[in-house]
């Protein structure tokens, strides 16, 4: 085997030195990497023995531009992290600079935060199922049945905020604009349409031979492992570590709701997918309960100041828990109009430390499908 | 919740003789931080991880943060003799902060549900001592993370196990996100 | 039995064939040019700048208070004042833009800019086929100037509710004249 010029060689390959061994560069352009990422993958026929992720394709710095524009002007910079779940992001952003200004938010405020943010996990769920089926093979079907649903949410978001995915909606206590007349009878229609979807939905996949065995047993994730290695999200539950951020923090008003949390068994890729589904269920519920218990009442803090907020000196440190994980923002003022320094601690990039582990010993053809399982952005890993 | 300061106390009972101090936090969120020396920051993580009381299994973020050196110009009172008279009078004195790099660790625990513990380690200047123990052999989430760091902010982690740039490209030679970065011109088209 | 789970998909995916000749649920692609899907209220592409009247230069009520360049996260609008002051819907003398140019490539729809404006002046357009055959994607004061029936037009309850307001101010200001006139010279 020819070697490779000691810049391009992958750290650890020489360990291999001898066998046949094929190294293949999954991606940037890659129509199943769910983004520009690239894996440089080792392979002994097909079974893979070295995985390195490779990323930085869409690094923006975004936390360098926070750090030169005001604090309003960085929440449409967070829309763009996570593209698909704009609102999470959004509402990570202001529950830290929320902890770090002391602002509080008034009731109507936090109910519109959870039935939207409610509404941005029901999609983005949806976006996922979609496509991992999509990445076994399935053509498409469940994919656009799941968008023919996300549609009718993307549509929600469109008429309230003015657009379907960087919608810019959270301010610094409280909400840009109060919902438009009609807005809460579509939404709880669009909730009881989305319930009746995921039955027809399970019923279209969970059964279905072909899942089963190509996720069963497939990228299976030990609990302690995923906690030391910091997996958080429905990657974490699916392991079976109880541990939720809506439970656990309770930020917003998410102590007022009943939901449960569901837990997987294996660990593995069938059951990161039936955590999304099971949590797509869990949603739904505590939809119906804000959308019946929405108060009237203001949407921003009488002390809002929309131009120069200036915090006083300090640091903050806030988390939501975001379809994709634990979403928090690091942020340290020193009293000017921009923040002093200004971190995204990204869910999808620390999901990342464990694909190697989880891969190991798998097909080529597994690698795309445990990629899928972890539900990554690119835009949240690179920033 | 425990407060840094007995948390500071249950890690000096453990390792006497290490340099620990809680620093202070300005804004309402109310989180202060436990800034530990480089000697035995790895045991004290491993204590902080396995210790009963604490179980702090969790390192959710680890973030770089770059402090270039500040002038800082304060009034002194210095006696003086002023027209034969020995007086105490109020002079500008400068002062110079130096300027370091820090890595801060925001700490939770999974298993009790508490945090967060927030830890900072301090580099010794800005130039040619850069160096930090990492914490990656004690919690797998600051693998990615440090070398993030280490990328973006130029701190180099003794003891990671793969130390190399993670997002700018490998050839790239200066660290985006440092205060005085100035960006390379662009081409013109 | 082995392939059950695959039928009841394969039933599934009739009952969303079938259901295609029949249930409008089903069907839901708009054959886009020919049909539009309905505008909605509150959407928002790019910004525009208002004038009241049919001058746009006349009645544009923007006084170039540089605000909404300052707060846009983009830094894509350049104003340069002009000397000249006109009066403004309450007769008070106002400066106005010599040159306000918005660089739409770099724009990105936040909306921030409308959001901060304290004269009601910009506000988001909803016009999304912007394909153009040259480069420059730079529009100037008069490209973006837009009249208030338009505003009107596209976004009926957000144009209610700053027509009312802006009533409401100059009725407030005419009150306050006839309470207190201007002597006049004999």
């Amino acid at each position: 085997m020819i070697a490779p010029p000691p810049e391009l060689q992958t750290p650890g390959a020489g360990d291999f030195a001898g066998h046949d061994l094929l190294e293949i560069a999954m991606g940037p352009h890659h129509p199943s990497t769910h983004g520009v990422f690239r894996m440089n993958v080792l392979l002994d026929g097909e079974t893979v023995v070295k995985l390195t992720p490779v990323f930085g394709y869409l690094h923006r710095n975004h936390e360098k531009i926070a750090e030169k524009n005001s604090y309003l002007a960085s929440i449409p910079y967070t829309d763009r992290l996570d593209y698909i779940c704009s609102m999470t992001n959004n509402w990570a952003y202001v529950l830290s600079v929320e902890k770090l200004a002391g602002l509080a938010v008034p009731e109507r405020a936090e109910y519109l935060r959870v039935i939207v943010g409610e509404l941005t996990r029901l999609q983005n769920h949806a976006c996922l199922a979609g496509f991992l089926l999509q990445d076994m093979g399935a053509l498409g079907t469940p994919l656009m049945y799941a968008f023919r649903e996300r549609e009718k949410i993307l549509d929600l978001f469109e008429s309230l905020s003015g657009s379907r995915m960087m919608c810019n909606y959270m301010r610094f206590g409280g909400c840009r604009c109060d919902l438009p007349a009609g807005w809460l009878e579509q939404a709880v229609k669009v909730v009881a349409e989305f319930d009746s979807f995921l039955d027809h939905f399970e019923a279209l996949l969970n059964e279905n031979e072909i899942l089963r065995a190509r996720s069963q047993g497939v990228g299976v994730l030990p609990p302690g492992l995923a906690v030391n290695a910091g997996v958080t999200g429905p990657g974490l539950r699916a392991s079976g570590v109880n541990y939720d951020i809506r439970k656990v923090d309770q930020y917003g008003i998410y102590n007022r709701f009943k939901f449960r949390v569901p837990l997987g068994q294996h660990g593995d890729v069938f059951d990161r997918y039936m955590m999304r589904i099971l949590e797509m269920r869990e949603s739904i519920g505590i939809l119906g309960q804000a959308l019946r218990d929405i108060p009237p009442g203001p949407i921003l803090d009488p002390k809002f100041k929309l131009r120069n907020l200036r915090p006083k000196p300090g640091e903050a440190y806030g988390r939501i828990e975001s379809p994709k994980g634990e979403l928090g923002f690091y942020l340290i003022s020193d009293g000017g109009p921009a923040p002093y320094r200004y971190r995204v601690r990204p869910p999808s990039l620390i999901n990342l430390t464990v694909l190697e582990d989880m891969c190991l010993g798998h097909t080529i053809a597994d690698v795309v499908i445990i990629l899928g399982s972890i539900d990554i952005v690119l835009g949240e890993v690179d920033r | 919740m425990q407060t840094p300061e007995q948390i500071k106390d249950r890690i000096l009972a453990a390792f006497p003789g290490a340099h620990l101090e809680v620093i202070p936090n300005g804004s309402p969120a109310n989180q202060p931080s436990l800034l530990l020396d480089h000697a035995q920051a790895r045991e004290i993580a491993t204590f902080l991880r396995d210790d009963p009381e604490l179980r702090f299994d969790y390192a959710s973020n680890v973030t770089g943060v770059d402090w270039p050196e500040k002038i800082v110009k304060e009034k002194v009172k210095v006696r003086k003799i002023i027209d034969g008279v020995e007086q105490e009078a109020a002079e500008l004195v400068e002062r110079k902060i130096p300027g370091f790099l820090e890595a801060v660790y925001h700490l939770y625990s999974m298993a009790l549900g508490r945090g967060p513990l927030i830890i900072r380690l301090r580099t010794g200047n800005r130039t040619d001592s850069v160096a930090l123990p990492s914490l990656t052999p004690v919690w797998r989430s600051c693998e990615f993370q440090e070398r993030e760091v280490f990328d973006l902010f130029g701190i180099t982690f003794n003891g990671h196990p793969d130390l190399r740039r993670i997002l700018m490209w490998d050839n790239f030679a200066d660290h985006p996100m440092r205060k005085d970065y100035v960006p390379a011109e662009e081409p013109k088209p | 039995m082995l392939g059950l789970g695959i039928l009841k998909g394969l039933i599934e995916t009739w009952r969303n064939f079938q259901g295609g000749y029949y249930d409008p649920a089903r069907l839901t692609t708009v054959q886009y040019p020919e049909e539009k899907l309905p505008p909605q209220e509150n959407a928002r592409t790019i910004p525009f700048l208002v004038y009241d009247g049919a001058d746009p230069l006349a009645g544009m009520r923007c006084t170039a208070c540089s605000i909404c360049a300052v707060e846009c996260p983009a830094h894509c609008i350049v104003i340069v004042k002009d000397t000249v002051k006109k009066p403004d819907y309450l007769g008070k003398m106002q400066f106005h833009p010599k040159v306000f140019d918005i660089d739409m490539a770099v724009c990105m729809e936040c909306g921030v800019c409308a959001e901060v404006c304290p004269f009601d002046s910009i506000k988001m357009d909803r016009v999304f086929e912007l394909s153009s055959d040259n480069r420059s994607m730079v529009l100037q004061k008069l490209d973006l100037a837009k009249s208030n029936d338009y505003f009107r037009q596209i976004h009926p309850v957000e144009a209610a509710a700053v027509d009312a307001a802006r009533a409401e101010e100059q009725r407030k200001a005419q009150a306050k004249k006839d309470a207190s006139p201007v002597p006049t010279v004999p």
